[in-house]
């Protein structure tokens, strides 16, 4: 898979810069991409496949900005390699709304003050969305432990707890 | 007012910019991609104090992908946003003030070349000594980290006098004398700053920038670059969070511009997040001392207080941060007498500058924390206690401050009646507490940062025939809400839908000039501009339309996307349809609004940090849970009462309301700004304890409280529908309520914020071998201050000049001598 296109020399020393082609499965579409092998997922889904939705605020696993789904999972995408992804499903931002149609979360967020300056906001939608499939009828305290690894400074967490009921309430009524 | 019906005005909708938020389709400054953008990284100082020899990027420049290596030399002119601190450039010139002070920049193909190329920089450094604590800089006159401001390391120190405050002490029958420490910490805004450099088609300089104050970075790049500003365009991306910490112009703004106009193509910066703490702005740390007089009755008879404020390593906003830890202590309670001396250092630390609150909230955590022991000593409730003192509304304070409207007393009552104060404060038994405390804050700073007549705000609508109605101001979206406030101001008074309208704001190209978000100005000054505006053009639609229907005007009603008869529903139309007999009637339609405030009451020099078109005011009631064994602070519940004047959008000011709190949460138990010295063998330099944030504490969603909120609805004549400020205010109250709240539950005075386990153990530690309950500083800097400044009260014959400014004593003995010669004469 891998091929080595670019030697970079530094000061004496040899960095590899291998390149390597893979493929992602991205919002159900499969994308074949040629990108640095130390690259991770975050810098993929921005930076190659022009998917900005998914941001950043720290690059070290603090702050769950940077909050994907895998196979349905929460997971940091500044913490993996893009190569590391292959073969499973990944959702975006970009991925959680239903064509033009709005996320039951996506609505509660933006009616309830659930987002403010809006950086934080696709982690804690995507995570929110992943608790809600396991859990369609989560309590406070199952909320509240299931954001603890997202961070948000403009809220103050009570109106982004009062969004996820909103919307567990919304998809309960609409599977019911 | 009251009679009135709001199309909009108080009613719970989603933002205008909503539906962008939760799609993540927001544009923040590092979402921008250009055609052929490179990337730039700085290269930041290792050592907290130096002297820079020599910057040589050859080494740098031979890797492959680099293509420009910066240093001081092409960044030579100084900026500041204060005229009176230009001292900053975009890279050092002479000397490095911080570790993590830029010294070169590296700009090239990827981020990654541009990291690797960072390392080959060769800077040679003279280390200088390093002054790490305002202490250190009042003991250390040389070397000085500036060579401007008072001397030494004092950057600024003020002295006013408001009435014989000595003399009021000595005749009251208690006085309180206490000391406090509020540590900084800094506004780790959740998006790290990013700027994007581009030279346009026509040679002209666009910068795209996360910053809270385009305006200010468009006069500060005019100078640095030396270029006129019509040739320089800054365009605010919405911030990911500001909280103040955007609102200065920083490095990476101007090495950009620098970089692009060497280039001729887009240059990013991206800051990383260890950077964001370099850049900081944030919180200073303050030593304070208040001596207070109070008479047995409860009445305050005046106050004495003493700040020593914490710089960093550059002015920044800091001249007015310094006035601001003095200027709105006599809001809140009526202070008969006033006095306030402050002195702002130089230290070897990231530059502090503007948090929430901006120098107010940590005179206000002793002043509160003191009304708490006041009220015990007295035997009075401390809400009691503030109750008997609160400032009159329609009134001028000592220092010359116009209140307006005042909603305390109602925010006061709100608030321990909804947390069932009288049941829970002194009744909760052991390891739990209640605490209550207040606050005042701006709605918009009355004086520009830099003097002129000018209108602080400017508001520009246009209408097409199309019915849609797009406004044009340069305020900033920073997540408040900026843009839903202003659509929703214009919408209210046209009757129209906001979701249909477009706002285009922060650009200097495209907007009217607002001075930016900062100092809780934005829903009052735009606001004021934006009814101007919109009153404009609803009068000139209104009268193309009653003459279309042969109505009087005043009859005609703008709701519902309609313009019509109130006495005949029927009778009337379609927004568009009015929009249509509007531009026939005028031609183009566009209308402007502006907003200028009102002259202050203050005359003498320094009054014109204080003074503003209206004050809001927060009562906040906490409770506490602590841990006897491992000193850890809880806070399951705060009743928060604002008075907001109105809610223009209730879930955005209840979104400020609950933020503030949330973040007056941290400062309160776990934020801290703090700094350590390596190892001798390593340096001994003074670097950062806590530059991420991992181990810069901020709370989670298990540490946030369940928040309570109150909104006292109290129009403010001043105000846009009567709409006051509610993006600071909130905060305020917060870290004294939990202060007194800890104190309720344990027993024990932490006279220092964040309230970490370790004071309160050790606190508790002390209290249980007999010695005082207290953690807090037992002594307060000595400082030099100089001669007061003798401004007489109002209500002691003064005019709100200084009776002792020397302008006014050359006046009168001219006036003097003027006399006597026509005496001579005669």
């Amino acid at each position: 898979m891998s091929e080595r296109t670019s030697l970079l020399q530094i000061g004496g020393a040899v960095h590899n810069r291998d390149k390597i082609r893979m493929t992602l499965t991205v919002n159900g579409e499969d994308s074949e991409i040629l990108a640095d092998g130390t690259a991770t997922l975050l810098e993929v889904l921005r930076e190659e496949l022009g998917l900005p939705g998914t941001k950043h605020g720290c690059e070290l696993g603090e702050c769950g900005a940077c909050t994907v789904l895998l196979d349905g999972e929460p997971a940091l995408s500044c913490l993996l390699l893009a190569r590391q992804c292959e073969g499973l499903d990944i959702t975006t931002i970009e991925g959680i709304s239903h064509g033009n149609e709005l996320h039951p979360l996506q609505d509660a967020f933006a009616d309830l003050g659930g987002s403010q300056c809006g950086y934080c906001t696709p982690g804690f939608i995507l995570s929110s969305a992943a608790l809600l499939e396991r859990k369609p009828d989560p309590s406070r305290a199952e909320i509240t432990e299931a954001l603890s690894g997202n961070l948000c400074r403009c809220t103050g967490y009570n109106q982004i707890f009062e969004s996820v009921e909103e919307a567990a309430r919304k998809i309960r009524e609409e599977n019911s | 007012m009251s009679g009135k019906k709001f199309n909009l005005v108080g009613k719970a909708r989603r933002r205008v910019d909503g539906r962008a938020k939760v799609t993540g389709r927001t544009v923040f400054a590092d979402d921008l991609v250009l055609p052929r953008m490179v990337f730039c990284k700085l290269v930041r100082s290792p050592h907290p104090h130096a002297r820079v020899l020599s910057v040589d990027g050859s080494r740098a420049m031979k890797i492959p992908g680099v293509l420009l290596v910066l240093s001081g030399r092409d960044t030579p002119n100084e900026y500041g946003i204060l005229p009176v601190s230009q001292d900053e450039t975009g890279l050092a010139t002479e000397k490095v003030r911080y570790v993590g002070d830029p010294v070169a920049a590296v700009i090239a193909t990827s981020e990654r070349v541009a990291e690797e190329a960072m390392e080959m920089v060769q800077v040679e450094y003279e280390p200088l000594t390093t002054i790490a604590e305002p202490e250190d800089a009042l003991a250390t006159p040389e070397p000085r980290i500036h060579d401007y401001g008072e001397e030494g390391n004092i950057h600024k120190r003020v002295h006013f006098r408001f009435g014989d405050v000595d003399e009021s002490l000595a005749a009251s029958d208690h006085v309180f004398e206490n000391s406090f420490h509020f540590i900084g910490n800094t506004h780790a805004a959740m998006e790290q700053h990013a700027s994007v450099a581009d030279i346009d088609r026509n040679g002209k300089i666009t910068l795209w920038s996360s910053t809270q104050c385009p305006h200010y970075v468009h006069r500060a790049l005019q100078k640095t670059l030396d270029i006129p500003a019509d040739r320089i365009r800054v365009i605010a991306c919405h911030n990911g969070g500001g909280f103040g910490g955007k609102s200065d112009i920083l490095n990476h703004e101007i090495v950009v511009t620098v970089a692009a106009l060497k280039l001729g193509r887009p240059v990013k910066c991206t800051l990383t997040r260890e950077e964001v703490f370099y850049a900081h702005r944030g919180r200073h740390p303050v030593k304070m001392k208040l001596r207070t007089g109070v008479n047995s009755d409860g009445i305050l008879q005046g106050m004495d207080l003493q700040t020593v404020v914490d710089g960093g390593g550059y002015g920044s906003y800091g001249v007015a941060s310094l006035f601001y830890t003095g200027a709105l202590s006599t809001v809140t309670y009526h202070l008969p007498r006033y006095r306030f001396r402050g002195v702002r250092t130089f230290t070897n630390k990231p530059a502090c500058g503007p948090k929430r609150g901006h120098g107010t909230p940590q005179p206000r955590f002793g002043q509160e924390v003191q009304l708490d022991m006041i009220a015990e000593s007295l035997n009075l409730d401390p809400a009691e206690l503030r109750l008997r003192n609160l400032v009159q509304p329609n009134s001028l304070t000592a220092n010359y401050l116009k209140v307006g409207t005042i909603g305390l007393g109602d925010c006061i009552r709100k608030v321990t009646e909804s947390s069932g104060w009288n049941d829970k404060f002194r009744k909760m038994g052991d390891g739990r507490g209640f605490g209550l405390a207040c606050s005042s804050y701006l709605c918009g700073a009355g004086l520009a940062i830099y003097w002129n007549k000018l209108p602080q705000s400017g508001v520009q609508l246009q209408i097409d025939r199309s019915g849609r109605v797009t406004v044009f101001c340069g305020a900033t979206e920073i997540g408040q809400g900026s843009d839903d406030v202003l659509l929703g101001i214009v919408a209210e008074i046209l009757g129209i839908d906001p979701m249909h309208m477009t706002a285009v704001t922060g650009d200097t190209e495209l907007t009217p000039v607002d001075l930016g978000s900062y100092s809780s100005r934005v829903t009052l000054m735009m606001g004021n501009a934006a009814i101007q505006a919109a009153e404009r053009a609803r009068d000139m639609i209104g009268s193309a339309v009653a003459k279309k229907l042969d109505l009087p005007e005043k009859r005609l009603v703008f709701a519902g996307g309609r313009v019509f008869d109130h006495e005949d529903p029927e009778k009337g139309m379609d927004w568009r349809d009015a929009v249509w007999a509007g531009e026939e009637m005028h031609g183009t339609l566009g209308t402007v609004g502006s907003y200028t405030p009102p002259r202050p009451a203050a005359k003498f020099k320094g009054g014109g940090v204080g003074p503003s078109p209206a004050y809001s005011f927060t009562a906040c009631v906490t409770e506490v849970e602590v841990d006897r064994e491992t000193g850890w602070v809880t806070v399951p519940r705060i009743w928060i009462a604002h008075d907001i004047g109105r809610s223009l959008n209730p879930v955005l000011v209840r979104g400020q309301v609950i933020g503030g709190v949330y973040m007056g949460v941290g400062e309160a138990v776990m934020e801290e700004h703090t700094f350590r010295r390596l190892p001798a063998k390593l340096s001994g330099a003074l670097v950062h304890k806590a530059p991420s944030l991992l181990d810069y504490k901020l709370p989670t969603s298990h540490d946030m409280p369940e928040v309570f909120v109150d909104l006292i609805e109290n129009p403010d004549p001043n105000a846009p529908f009567g709409a006051k400020e509610v993006g600071q205010g909130p905060l305020l109250p917060v870290m004294p309520a939990v202060a007194n709240a800890v104190y309720d539950a344990v027993g024990v005075r932490i006279d220092e914020v964040p309230i970490t386990p370790d004071k309160v153990l050790r606190a508790l530690d002390k209290k249980a071998r007999g010695g005082e309950g207290r953690f807090g500083p037992d002594t307060f800097p000595a400082v030099d201050w100089p001669e007061p400044m003798d401004i007489p009260p109002p209500w002691e014959g003064g005019d709100g000049r200084a009776a002792n400014d020397p302008k006014r004593l050359s006046a009168a003995r001219l006036e003097a001598e003027a006399v006597r010669n026509k005496g001579v004469n005669r």
